[in-house]
């Protein structure tokens, strides 16, 4: 599981009203390369919390996600840092481990990469 | 031209995970001829409902190649195998999604709302008996319970939430399932829609149907017909003409579409 997809994801148990941003718990972090694209870390930014992803970035053990977000015209000049945008969004994945509901703890496991996000005990 | 798809010597199996069959096939091919347009579009996130075996996020990621510049690719399924099947299937052909093991878009619905350019479903369509629905194992890959509908009714709101403005879905439908009433209800939303592929067998007749958002249609939260411009009623009628028109149309009953 990439950070993106962390980003994109909330508690869904019933009756959890601050599902997001999932806890991560970190078992195996593995980095996978793949091409940059500028224009996609442009256009997915402005969908991006940042607070929870830079948080993410460092619980990954990757230090160099500001805490602020970045102004929009470093996405537009700063070739370097959108390389680590990049690396940190797309690059880093979660292997092993686990997501943790902000709310009431529940545990969803991430196995060979994959969250498991459906809640069979309490399914109502 | 011909374009890249999934290779089926390559599309990885399991006994109890769905195999590409006749609906996967169609669902790529009505993909595969609105290529041209998906790259106009271009999406910035893709998803698929129910990947199975992988075949149609692969053949999607394939077709839309170097061209989809920079997309990035999410694919959710029920059950687990299906889930390890699709991961094999992407590797074997070099491509990577996302994926998520959930209940349609369960944990995704609040903060992809509004930002999915592209969603592709091949939902179980199969009429059975409603406690047929969702059981573990394969069965889960085709059991739609009454009309076929139990599972296309619950990912049809999903899909409203999930799509951006200019997002499209994809999504495949048997005879029986009643499309015409699914475009209907999906106008209602304010969604028009288009048959992209049709294909008759003997035992069933399946629509892919391409459902985008347009201006002109006001969406109606309280279900009440208030709006009265042509232009919406044109285009049902325009897919209700085109469904007619197909052979098998009109039976509701799958049973009686076979002869
Ligand atoms: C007809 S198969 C299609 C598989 C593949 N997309 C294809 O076209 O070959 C339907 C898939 O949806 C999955 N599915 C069924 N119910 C689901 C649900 N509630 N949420 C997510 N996936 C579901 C099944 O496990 C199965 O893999």
């Amino acid at each position: 599981m990439r950070l993106l997809t962390h980003n994109m994801l909330s508690s869904n148990i019933k009756g959890v009203t601050n599902g997001f941003p999932l806890k991560i718990q970190v078992e195996k972090v593995v980095e996978k390369q793949v091409e940059i694209n500028h224009d996609f870390l442009r256009n997915i930014f402005p969908k991006i919390d940042w607070k929870a992803f830079s948080d993410a970035s460092r619980i990954m053990g990757y230090d160099e996600m500001p805490e602020e977000p970045p102004e929009p015209s470093v996405l537009e000049l700063n070739v370097e840092f959108l390389g680590k945008f990049h690396h940190a969004l797309l690059e880093l994945h979660l292997e092993e481990g686990a997501l943790l509901c902000p709310e009431t703890g529940r545990k969803f496991p991430v196995n060979k990469g994959i969250p498991n996000m459906l809640l069979l005990e309490d399914k109502v | 031209m011909s374009y890249k798809i999934a290779q089926i010597r390559l599309v990885s199996s399991h006994p109890e995970v769905y195999e590409p069959c006749d609906d996967s096939f169609a669902l790529v091919d009505a993909l595969l001829s609105d290529r041209n347009n998906l790259l106009e579009l271009k999406p910035m996130l893709c998803m698929e409902v129910g990947c199975g075996s992988g075949y149609v996020i692969t053949s999607l990621m394939l077709m839309l190649g170097e061209e989809a510049n920079g997309a990035q690719f999410i694919a959710t399924d029920i059950n687990h195998h299906a889930i390890k099947v699709t991961q094999e299937t992407m590797e074997a052909h070099g491509v990577y999604a996302e994926l998520i093991n959930t209940d349609i878009a369960s944990g995704l619905e609040n903060r992809l709302a509004g930002s999915v350019d592209l969603l592709v479903v091949n939902p179980p369509y199969v009429p059975t008996p409603e406690d047929e629905v969702g059981r573990e194992g394969i069965a889960s890959a085709w059991a739609g319970g009454e009309n076929g509908r139990s599972v296309i009714d619950k990912i049809l709101p999903v899909a409203e939430k999930l799509l951006s403005k200019r997002g499209w879905l994809y999504m495949v439908t048997l005879t029986a399932n009643n499309p015409s009433q699914i475009c209907r209800q999906m106008m209602k939303k304010g969604y028009a829609s288009k048959i992209v592929v049709q294909r008759s067998t003997v035992e069933e007749s399946l629509h892919i149907i391409k459902f985008w958002k347009d201006n002109d249609i006001e969406a109606d939260t309280n279900d009440v017909i208030t709006n009265s411009k042509a232009v919406p009623l044109g285009i049902v009628d325009s897919v209700r003409s085109q469904i007619q028109r197909l052979s098998f149309w009109g039976s509701c009953d799958i049973n009686t579409t076979t002869n």
